[in-house]
């Protein structure tokens, strides 16, 4: 709609949405501000909590307490770990149903996509018992595993949909000139593929990142990831409002600051590529 | 449009995906089916290896006759449909908005977007703690400040609290997607509609709402297959008092807190009947509304 | 050698019937161009050359040996696409040196193709661009280069220039017929467009719902068409067709003239038609009258240069009783 529009119009519109806006993000403005004073200031009124000092003692109390470095490097590797992974498997998947799509193309990708809506708590057990057997509870490796696969039909259907806008013609004439199958995927579909590839990254990164079921359940003290880690502040110790606060801040900023800087392909990746 | 050889490689490179979706289906899935004939509670000694004793459909019948079921059943219905409500609504305004001309829209649009981005687990505790507690929350020292009575959101109003918890956490993802539909909104299909008189209301249900219809569909579908699992929101506020108790919650409450395994896997195949529903429902409209 | 001949080939997608058994033999150094309407099957026909699809049944050989289940890679053909297809993340040069690329030849003589190619179509100043860089002569030119460079048996054209304008398509038509006068590599052209067909081709196949209907020398096709539909396909404007009694005169079902084989004239003579003269499209060097000839419809007569007559003048035609073609009630010609 681009129609011109009254500076006076504009200037509604800017107050309205800036309004709402903020609104939107204070809560995390506020915790970023709690974050950074002391705990007997913290559970005061708004205003005094603004005149009360500024300190990073919650910072450095935190870090002592629960190790903020070893939960985050587990966030880290199981969230990038389980979308490599996913990606190494979706990627062909995609390409498959993308470029020789037959009949049941659409049955299986809707399939797939119903996986996602098997309750995990229905399975919950049963995954227990079998990480249990194969010795995979609260290690990293059984999580990433798990990540990568209630998050696979998520990244396949979004590669699919970025891989249907590459003309299936360059494909074929990949072929004509004498690309394998491998050469073909690399060297042609990968690169045009990029900014699909990395939306699709970044949101099954954050998706991972912020999964709460599985690495609440699965871990205990050795693989646990950020979300356990803040899990442990759930249960009131008097007041605690500042080191909870700084906890919550160690564990979004990274995410935040990571979608600060790519926010291009992430709002498309947000979209799930379903809508342009 | 193919050859032989490369639909056997289109086939050889599913292959992997699938084996693995479908070994993550199905596994669990008859273990869950088995486990609900059985009693199964492992605290009282039974386990795999010394042979689980057949209850037939003794689990079923206990799990729904049990006092918690249909609330359960309610609760979850009741957040889905509540923050589905919420977030398509605000959405489409925010999303309205958001379209406009003004001054800062890439600054706005991260701020609106930034809740998606928070944990599941900190933006509960966030809210419990720092928002709705009744004593130091801040919604707390709002209404003291005007000399009104603190509210105990979390127990007094304990599905809207976790609804707007969850709205919250959800609003950005729907507001972005609807944002990207209206971008591709034709402006100039409006102005026709302008120039044919059509008021501002009409030009909104008849041209606006059948163009987002697609990104309705989606932002329907995704949410669902979330929110029919919402877990870490209910765990860290209300760990499942106040009626809060959704299916999924209950189940984890049988199977990990009361370690009944048996009843809990009846309660689980419960829960995929459940989604099943949902899913055949959503994938009908899907279906007709995604060129997938 | 880029002989190829199909021997009974077949295609069916699910139920539908794409190509029903054909036989077709193209000699090593020639330019065949397969024209026909749009789902004609021309375009299916050339990926099943190109291995791109499966045939359903009968045999592709190339150079004397079966390809019929050899992989596109392995038939040394090399395609030019409608859209060109070209790789939108790499630059000319990358493009053009793909294939070489992918058939593992080393560094240094990649890099001579690709120079010497790139000097033959004008690329080398473009060398380094993307090919969004490019106009749409130039991105057809590197569809072409990428094409030559691997020395095909023989090169397959979907359509190349429907997506350039007009003027453009003029120039690269004589490029390409250029290019066969230089490689003498055989060509297989794919268009809709009977002009491309009749100016480029050494030998035209006609088709029509998977048929051949005719294969031939341009003139050949223009001369004495096999039947009904080449005749009304080949020649632009369009033949005239005329039935009824004028045909069966002729002792015909329907007999054929066309624009350019009639004289126009604004007086009567013997053996001339009276009509009346209605729209003329003024080309300059010729005018095309459509004349509506009462019993014998609205027929189209070619002019050379302008003549004094109006909208509604009565006029006289004459056709050229030599160029009279005549047809069988099933569109079939008989011969003279």
């Amino acid at each position: 709609m681009a129609r011109a529009v009254t500076p006076r119009r504009k200037a509604l519109n800017t107050a309205i949405a800036w309004i709402i806006g903020l609104l939107i993000f204070f809560p995390i403005i506020w915790v970023f501000v709690l974050s950074f004073k002391a705990e007997g200031d913290a559970i005061k009124a708004p205003l005094e909590v603004l005149s009360s000092p500024w300190t990073l003692e919650s910072y450095s109390v935190v870090q002592e307490r629960s190790d903020y470095f070893k939960h985050f490097w587990n966030s880290v590797i199981l969230s990038v770990g389980s979308t490599f992974l996913g990606l190494l498997v979706a990627v062909p998947a995609a390409w498959a149903m993308a470029f020789v799509p037959g009949k049941r193309t659409k049955d299986i990708l809707m399939w797939m996509l119903s996986t996602k809506m098997l309750p995990a708590v229905g399975v919950l057990y049963p995954i227990y018992l079998l990480f249990i057997q194969l010795g995979l509870l609260d290690s990293r490796l059984g999580l990433v595993v798990v990540l990568m696969l209630i998050n696979l039909p998520i990244i396949i259907w979004m590669l699919y949909t970025y891989f249907r806008e590459i003309p299936g013609e360059i494909l074929e004439a990949a072929r004509m000139d004498g690309a394998t199958l491998r050469s073909e995927i690399l060297y042609i579909l990968t690169p045009m593929a990029v900014p699909g590839i990395a939306s699709t990254l970044l949101l099954n990164v954050i998706l991972a990142w912020n999964e709460a079921f599985w690495t609440l359940n699965l871990t205990a003290a050795n693989a646990s990831p950020l979300t356990a880690f803040i899990a442990s502040y759930s249960s009131p110790e008097g007041l605690f409002y500042a080191k909870l606060s700084a906890a919550s801040v160690m564990a979004i900023a990274p995410i935040l600051i990571m979608g600060w800087f790519s926010q291009k392909q992430l709002v498309r990746g947000l979209t799930f590529g379903a809508v342009k | 449009m193919a050859t032989q050889h490369s639909r056997s490689a289109a086939r050889f490179m599913m292959a992997p995906a699938v084996i693995l979706l479908l070994g993550w289906m199905l596994v669990p899935l008859v273990m869950t089916l088995f486990f609900s004939f059985k009693k199964y509670l492992p605290l009282r000694g039974d386990s795999m290896a010394n042979g689980l004793e057949w209850v037939g459909f003794e689990n079923y019948v206990r799990f729904i006759s049990s006092s918690s079921f249909w609330p359960s059943i309610s609760a979850t219905l009741i957040i889905v449909g509540g923050v589905l409500l919420i977030t398509v609504v605000f959405g489409i305004a925010l999303a309205l908005l958001l379209d406009q001309p003004m001054w800062g829209q890439g600054i706005v649009r991260i701020l609106v977007i930034a809740p998606f981005f928070v944990m599941p687990t900190v933006s509960a505790l966030l809210w419990k703690n720092m928002f709705m507690d009744p004593v130091n929350g801040f919604f707390a020292h709002m209404l003291k400040s005007v000399g009104m009575q603190p509210i105990e959101f979390l127990s007094q109003h304990s599905l809207l609290s976790i609804i707007t918890i969850v709205s919250w956490q959800w609003l950005p993802f729907a507001t972005l997607i609807l944002l990207t539909a209206t971008q591709s909104l034709d402006g100039e299909q409006l102005e026709a509609a302008e120039m044919d008189g059509a008021s501002w209301p009409s030009r909104f249900i008849h041209i606006i709402l059948p163009h987002l219809s697609r990104a309705i569909t989606v932002v329907i579908l995704i949410q669902t297959i979330f929110l029919l699992g919402i877990f870490a929101e209910i765990f860290v506020t209300t760990g499942g008092a106040f009626g809060t108790k959704t299916l999924t919650y209950l189940i984890y409450q049988r199977v990990l807190e009361s370690q009944n395994v048996g009843l809990g896997s009846a309660g689980g195949v419960y829960a995929i009947i459940l989604a099943n529903i949902v899913a055949i429902f959503l994938m009908r409209i899907v279906g007709k509304n995604l060129d997938a | 050698m880029g002989r190829i001949t199909l021997k009974q080939v077949t295609k069916t997608f699910g139920d539908v019937n794409v190509i029903p058994p054909l036989d077709l033999e193209i000699n090593d150094g020639e330019f065949v161009v397969f024209v026909g309407p749009s789902g004609c099957g021309k375009s299916t026909l050339l990926r099943l050359i190109a291995g791109l699809e499966d045939v359903t049944s009968g045999v592709i050989e190339i150079d004397g040996t079966d390809a019929t289940h050899l992989p596109p890679a392995k038939r040394g053909l090399a395609m030019v696409f409608q859209s060109y297809a070209l790789y939108p993340h790499m630059s000319v040069r990358k493009n053009i040196a793909f294939p070489l690329k992918m058939a593992g030849i080393d560094q240094q003589a990649i890099e001579e193709k690709v120079t010497s190619a790139a000097k033959v179509l004008n690329l080398t100043d473009y060398l380094e661009r993307r090919p969004g860089q490019l106009s749409g002569g130039q991105r057809q030119r590197v569809a072409i280069g990428r094409a030559i460079v691997r020395e095909p048996e023989a090169f397959l054209f979907d359509e190349p220039l429907s997506n350039l304008d007009a003027a453009l398509r003029v120039n690269m038509r004589l490029e390409i017929s250029q290019l066969h006068q230089d490689l003498a590599t055989t060509m297989i052209y794919v268009t809709h467009d009977q002009v491309e067909a009749m100016t480029m081709a050494d030998k035209i196949v006609v088709l029509q719902a998977g048929i051949i209907e005719q294969v031939g020398s341009p003139l050949e096709l223009y001369n004495s068409p096999a039947n009904q539909f080449v005749a009304g396909f080949i020649g632009s404007p369009k033949m005239n067709f005329i039935g009824g009694k004028t045909a069966a005169e002729h002792k015909a079902e329907t007999i054929g003239v066309r624009p350019e084989h009639f004289i126009l004239s604004d007086k009567k003579s013997a053996g001339a038609w009276e009509a009346r003269i209605g729209v003329a499209e003024h080309l300059g060097s010729d005018t095309f009258f459509h004349v509506d000839a009462g019993d014998k419809g609205i027929l189209t007569v070619r002019a050379i240069g302008e003549m004094g007559l109006r909208h509604g003048d009565k006029c006289w035609i004459t056709p050229d009783k030599n160029r009279i073609h005549r047809f069988t009630a099933d569109g079939k010609t008989i011969g003279k």
